[in-house]
């Protein structure tokens, strides 16, 4: 790999690493309920967060 | 070069659509929120790593005092907000423990080794930078097998959880907060060399936004921006479906944990705002006139290096309870006292770091160079 890729390219790339894990996710889990999504926000919707942190174990 | 921006700004409204359609509405904003922490820290030059460098190496306080600024103005509307509404909101609280300070120390160092931390090397990805994408193929393995030992190493010994607010009560907690800040920030401006004190506008304008950003980041998501969560939850969902029997592990067989396993990866906080980052600084790089000098390739020892050093920065940031974001910014920002003490370890970490950056970036020239 001695020649530099350039930046466009690998951005590419990136994108196409992180379109290709969201698709095979969603191929495998598929997708959430359309009508048991959470509030769009947590702020005020009486609701207890349920997403989980970096700080949780 | 207008038309393409036009487009590049269309294509991310149309993944913040997309995402809303298939995930809800608060998904769609929180890609949208990503999508803005990946403008702002790519378009603006706001970064973690590169102003610790700077203030390590030519004793340059710009950068981290914009950091310090940035913690300042978010704990000044995340604590009255925690404070208000807990049954809502939760802050990024965590023990201090011989693990948490040792995984800090650690990733300080990878994260000079690799030139980003968990929200630059997301950025250095999407913005064409071959290490920061080799180095989150490593962080995404490393975060996760980072779960897959996380008992162990808590059980070396913690503390329970401190944070400003247990000490000192809401307002009281933010006062400490605010006052430890500018303690830091007189410090390092003693300590900075002359000239290399006072932030430029750009990075006035850049600790505002990303205030804003993590603010809204609270209100929408319920909880503190964070990076590390997400990206080990990306490995273990490769890991399960390669055959990796996660049920026997007390991190994955915890509930919540094993929810996300099995639903999508749309439906987790720190995934979406992980996606928009990336997408938003590909955007900013894509939207300039011209997208930057490639990286300089690397030799293939280099390459092995970076990809371990990846690795060892999502193991230690599992270890650590996050990286700069989830810890260092989230952390203090919500009160956490272990915040601060990653804080300190990871700037040691980094000093150490930079002397063994050329061991590991070997460029592909000077290698042949020394072959030849």
């Amino acid at each position: 790999m001695n020649r530099p890729l350039s930046r466009p390219l690998v951005g590419f790339l990136a994108l196409a690493l992180l379109g290709s894990v969201v698709i095979w996710d969603a191929a495998r889990t598929g997708l959430p309920e359309p009508f048991r999504t959470p509030a769009p926000f947590a702020l005020g919707s009486g609701a207890a967060p349920e997403g989980a942190h970096c700080t949780g174990s | 070069m207008l038309a393409r921006r036009v487009g590049l700004a269309l294509a991310g409204l149309a993944l913040v659509a997309g995402v809303t359609l298939a995930a809800g509405p608060r998904a769609g904003l929180l890609v949208g929120l990503g999508i803005g922490f990946g403008l702002v820290l790519e378009g603006l030059r706001f970064g973690f790593a590169g102003p610790w460098r700077m203030m390590i190496v030519e004793r340059d306080a710009r950068g981290l005092l914009a950091q310090l600024l940035a913690i300042a103005i978010t704990a000044a509307v995340a604590f009255p907000l925690l404070a208000a509404a807990p049954g809502e909101l939760q802050a990024a609280h965590a023990p201090v423990g011989l693990a948490m300070i040792g995984g800090a120390f650690v990733f300080g160092a990878a994260m000079q080794v690799v030139m980003g931390c968990g929200s630059g090397t997301l950025v250095n990805a999407g913005s064409g930078n071959l290490i920061g994408l080799v180095a989150l193929v490593g962080f995404v393995a490393g975060s996760f097998l980072g779960t897959l030992h996380l008992g162990w190493w808590t059980g070396l010994g913690s503390l329970p959880v401190i944070s400003a607010q247990s000490v000192a009560g809401a307002q009281g907690g933010l006062g400490l907060t605010l006052a430890a800040l500018v303690l830091v920030a007189a410090f390092l401006a003693w300590r900075a060399a002359p000239g290399k004190r006072l932030p430029a506008a750009r990075l006035w304008w850049a600790a505002g936004l990303i205030a804003a950003l993590a603010v809204l980041n609270l209100i929408i998501a319920g909880q503190p921006w964070g990076i590390v969560y997400g990206l080990g939850l990306w490995g273990a969902k490769v890991a399960q479906a390669g055959g990796a029997d996660l049920a026997a592990n007390a991190f994955w067989a915890a509930p919540g944990n094993a929810a996300r396993l099995d639903a999508s990866i749309l439906t987790d906080v720190t995934s979406l705002t992980n996606i928009g980052l990336l997408v938003g600084a590909f955007l900013v790089m894509r939207g300039r006139a011209v997208p930057g000098a490639p990286v300089t390739p690397l030799a293939a020892r280099g390459w092995v290096g970076v990809l371990l050093a990846g690795l060892v920065l999502g193991y230690s940031a599992r270890l650590a309870f996050g990286c700069n974001v989830g810890a260092f910014f989230s952390g203090i920002s919500t009160g956490s006292l272990h915040g601060w003490v990653w804080f300190a370890a990871a700037f040691a970490g980094s000093a150490w770091g930079l002397k063994l950056r050329p061991l590991v970036l070997v460029p592909a020239v000077r290698q042949e160079g020394v072959a030849a």
